[in-house]
């Protein structure tokens, strides 16, 4: 467990405020105590400093996750969110998109969201930014980029893809052994 | 305010109201109220009388039969004495003479009659080889009586109803009449009860109707009755009792036919003394119904005996068959991120057929059935529930985590309970989720990350070696792997690869994991210091014996569990005495509870310090004061280490086997002691005779039952002591060593002074904490003390 240098804190920063914005600061100034995010083999972890009192005591070989895991750093060092991270960026979020019934389960495999599947989105979306999205019941399903802005997905056709899909809750059933 | 009630004024009925409507009486058909005689109709008379006839010809005839025969016997008897005349009166033809044939009865009955009469029953019997072409004796007989066939009805009647005498003669009658009762139908009955009534009507001509008609009943009845009699003795004789099989081994059977002798056997076992053969033994039974069993359910031998131990026999057909069944679906709510009854709605939007699953959780709901698989569902993946055996709610039910609290589960992959665990802390606190298994530990933070656990550590740590790593928990949950034999539903390859040395290895392993459990727990936490041990087997060895290891080898106490249900632990099971408050223990079978076989117990630890474990050189001292707690349990003197005992279980089997030592061990120390006595001098011979009575007395008791109390109620006082109870080794017989010199009155010699000396060394060694070290120390010097002198 270490800390984040401070080139990639700058990155987890960066690709955060992509989907939460400036809500990044009450993931760190929390009135239930101290949290931090911490490294461990190219992971960050987010987690509080009680539970990583006694997590320090593990040796890192045994010690596979502490707290919630937000994502890794490639290889290219580059910042990747993980699904796991949805429990803290669905409550802050700034951007959200909420898709038809028809279109959750579609979505659930891993694909894009098309036109024809779009519920609703909120206003002042921008192209590429980051969103979550939403079953039409409020369940947080995952998230991804925006391919068009609000008021594009107004005019785009039915077809159309409005959402890039890059992590959904289907992963904790289709990749369960690297959701980390 | 509001509309005012009229109390004052009486309300009148409008009608009869609603509910106060009544049905009319009913009202029967004429026919069915009085239903007058019927006069019969002619056809009926007409069939009646023909009936008659029909009934009075029958009888005639074979009233005939016997006449005829008895006058053969008649016949022959007379040809002897007029030979001559029979020829002759041959020929003269029956129709001619019919009044001698009129009286053939009397014939019989008194042959001895004038020759007159005779004769023309001799010509009736005179059929003979010689005219037998053409006399048929029988045909014309019935038709000499066609003309008065009326006449001799009547008569025949009234011998029936009036004579006794004659009644011999009419049993063959009443036989065949049986016969055609039997054979025949209704209306043959009918006849019969007719028949009967006629002939009370005789004697009772004044019955009414309805009198009758109950004769007529309660004769039927009684026939009814003796018939079900007959047939229930015929069932009872007929009651196939099992056969024990000859040739088990080369039987080919099918599995219906091995069903039924299971359960012929445990009939036969149920009321053995009564429906076993001679030459079987109970055993022999028993091997055949395990081969049986282990057929028609596919076990191993080895597993079919130990459930067999275990269970009763129509408990142990139960629980195999439990075995078999799934048990229902159950998921639990997360209530980190629902309640369970919005989650109980959700589902039933997408046709889920669901119910909670008792009174006694509150997450549970059971899914009887589902058009969507529970496990795909985008609220599983939202993690709103978690698919989990109703059974494995208990062990964390029975944990009762607080929060803010540092909880350990040792072996948590999946996760299951350990995400429970979690939900109950509400996120806060510090969970480590444990598993030695790295493939199965990416479920736990699969499952964690999905139901939204953020306190939690995950480590891949060997729960043995915990301990090395950190400490200090305030609840440890051990859900210690084991051979599964609760679980046989979800895994049926239990049922055949497992044997002894499996359950010996999982035994090892628990009680392993049961103390570094317990090594891992803070027993000065403020809220816990609790240990929860739980199993899916229903084995002894891997439950109620593993928790009774550590209760010997750890500062624990086995405390209730708090679970209201559930069947309670052994605290005897064959040869083993467990801890008597094993009935704290709750067990779970899937037969009675619906659910997993399961096993939980809750323990609490008192003390952090840890009991040295007993090595080889301590094993020995042990097995000696064992023999001094006995001693003391006879003499009802509560020893200040009885808590030591308390946690420290009962005497086992092998303690107790080691009591015969234990006595020689108390011999020969006795005998030293003697030898220290002679050598003090002669003036004390008296003593030495009662100390030698004394110590015959004491070792007897040692050998006797420890209910037994013989030792005197001086020796008794002494005991009681406390200073002289520090004595104890060497002591016994010193205690009756000063009782003997009181009466003695020889106070001053030597021995006395050993013992001041001996005092004062314990003085000395008194600081020593525990009972045991004193009585060591004990041991020590006196045998110092023996050496000096010698």
């Amino acid at each position: 467990m270490k800390r984040l240098s401070e080139e990639r804190t700058k990155k987890l920063f960066e690709k955060l405020s992509l989907y939460i914005g400036s809500n990044i600061k009450l993931l760190i100034e929390r009135p239930d105590g101290l949290y931090c995010f911490r490294e461990q083999k190219d992971r960050v972890y987010y987690v509080s400093e009680k539970v990583l009192k006694i997590g320090e005591s593990i040796p890192p070989e045994h010690l596979v996750s502490v707290g919630t895991c937000f994502g890794k750093f490639t290889k290219t060092n580059k910042f990747r969110l993980h699904i796991t991270a949805l429990n803290y960026l669905a409550p802050y979020a700034q951007n959200k998109l909420w898709v038809k019934p028809s279109m959750e389960q579609q979505f659930l495999y891993g694909h894009n969201i098309t036109k024809s599947g779009l519920g609703r989105i909120s206003e002042s979306t921008e192209k590429f930014q980051g969103i979550i999205v939403f079953s039409m019941s409020d369940v947080p399903l995952g998230f991804g980029v925006a391919a068009r802005s609000t008021t594009d997905c107004r005019l785009a056709d039915a077809l159309a893809v409005v959402c890039f899909h890059q992590a959904d809750i289907g992963e904790y059933i289709r990749s369960e052994s690297d959701i980390l | 305010m509001g509309r005012k009630a009229k109390f004052t004024e009486e309300k009148t009925k409008k009608g009869p109201g609603r509910k106060a409507k009544k049905q009319k009486d009913p009202k029967f058909p004429k026919a069915a109220l009085d239903e007058p005689e019927k006069k019969p109709s002619h056809r009926q008379k007409q069939r009646a009388l023909k009936r008659i006839q029909k009934r009075a010809a029958r009888k005639e005839k074979i009233k005939e039969i016997k006449k005829i025969k008895k006058e053969n016997v008649v016949t022959k008897e007379l040809s002897q004495n007029v030979k001559s005349t029979t020829i002759k009166q041959v020929s003269i033809p029956n129709g001619s003479t019919s009044k001698p044939l009129k009286r053939p009865k009397n014939f019989v009955h008194y042959p001895q009659e004038s020759d007159e009469e005779e004769e023309p029953k001799v010509d009736m019997k005179g059929f003979s080889d010689h005219n037998k072409q053409w006399l048929k004796p029988k045909q014309v007989k019935t038709a000499m009586f066609d003309s008065e066939e009326d006449d001799s009805d009547e008569e025949d009647e009234d011998q029936e109803s009036e004579e006794d005498a004659k009644v011999t003669s009419l049993n063959d009658l009443s036989d065949e009449d049986d016969d055609e009762f039997d054979s025949d139908s209704i209306k043959d009955e009918d006849e019969s009860d007719s028949d009967s009534i006629k002939l009370e009507e005789d004697e009772e001509d004044d019955l009414l109707p309805i009198e009758k008609e109950t004769k007529k009943l309660r004769a039927k009845q009684k026939r009814e009755q003796k018939l079900a009699d007959e047939e229930l003795k015929l069932n009872i004789a007929g009651q196939e009792v099992f056969q024990f099989p000859n040739d088990v081994e080369n039987e080919q059977m099918t599995l219906q036919d091995i069903q039924q002798r299971v359960r012929d056997v445990i009939v036969v076992l149920a009321d053995f003394n009564k429906l076993r053969d001679g030459e079987h033994s109970r055993g022999d039974y028993m091997e055949l119904l395990q081969k049986d069993l282990c057929n028609y359910y596919s076990y191993n031998l080895f597993l079919m005996e130990k459930f067999m131990e275990l269970f009763s026999l129509s408990e142990l057909v139960e629980f195999l068959e439990a075995s078999e069944v799934e048990r229902p679906l159950t998921i639990r709510t997360n209530t980190l991120k629902i309640r369970r009854r919005d989650l109980a709605q959700a589902l039933i939007n997408r046709g889920v057929n669901l119910d909670p699953v008792g009174q006694w959780s509150k997450v549970g709901l059971v899914v009887y059935s589902s058009q969507v698989p529970m496990g795909a569902t985008p609220e599983y993946l939202a993690g709103q529930y978690i698919i989990q055996g109703a059974s494995s709610f208990l062990p964390v039910m029975a944990l009762a985590p607080q929060e803010n609290e540092r909880i350990l589960d040792m072996c948590s992959a999946p996760g299951g309970k350990a995400s429970h665990i979690a939900a109950i802390m509400k996120n806060t606190g510090v969970l480590v989720a444990n598993d030695v298994n790295k493939n199965r530990i990416t479920a736990v933070v699969g499952n964690f990350h999905r139901m939204g656990v953020i306190n939690s550590i995950i480590s891949t740590l060997d729960g043995r070696k915990f301990t090395q790593t950190t400490t200090g928990f305030d609840r440890v949950l051990l859900d210690a792997p084991c051979t599964g034999t609760g679980v046989i539903a979800k895994d049926p390859s239990v049922k055949t690869n497992k044997d002894q040395q499996d359950i010996q290895r999982c035994s090892t392993l628990q009680r392993e994991l049961l103390l570094a459990a317990i090594d891992s727990v803070n027993s000065k936490s403020s809220t816990g210091g609790y240990i929860v041990y739980s199993t899916c087997s229903v084995l002894v060895e891997e439950n109620e014996a593993v928790i009774d290891y550590a209760l010997k080898r750890r500062n624990v106490c086995l405390v209730q569990t708090g679970l209201e249900f559930g069947t309670e632990g052994f605290t005897t099971y064959r040869q083993h005495r467990f801890h008597p408050n094993m009935k704290f223990t709750r067990r779970f079978y899937p037969h009675t509870h619906n659910m997993d076989g399961f096993f939980v117990a809750k323990l609490k630890k008192f003390s952090n310090v840890i009991p040295k474990p007993p090595t080889v050189e301590e094993a020995v001292e042990e097995v000696q004061e064992v023999s001094i707690e006995d001693i003391e349990e006879k003499m009802n003197v509560s020893p200040s280490k009885g808590k030591k005992r308390k946690h420290g279980g009962d005497v086992t089997e092998k303690s107790k086997k080691s009591k015969v030592m234990k006595v020689d061990q108390l011999g020969t120390k006795k005998e030293g002691i003697k030898k220290v006595i002679k050598k003090d001098g002669g003036d004390a011979k008296s003593k030495k005779v009662k100390l030698k009575k004394a110590d015959q007395s004491k070792t007897n008791d040692l050998k006797k039952p420890p209910t037994s109390t013989k030792l005197s109620k001086e020796a008794k006082t002494d005991l009681k002591h406390p200073k002289k109870q520090a004595n104890k080794s060497p002591s016994k017989t010193k205690v009756e060593e000063v009782q003997a010199e009181k009466k003695v009155k020889a106070v001053k010699s030597k021995e006395g002074k050993l013992k001041m000396k001996n005092r004062n060394k314990l003085g000395m060694k008194g600081q020593v904490s525990t009972v045991k070290s004193k009585i060591n120390s004990n041991k020590l010097t006196s045998k110092k003390m023996f050496t000096k002198k010698s």
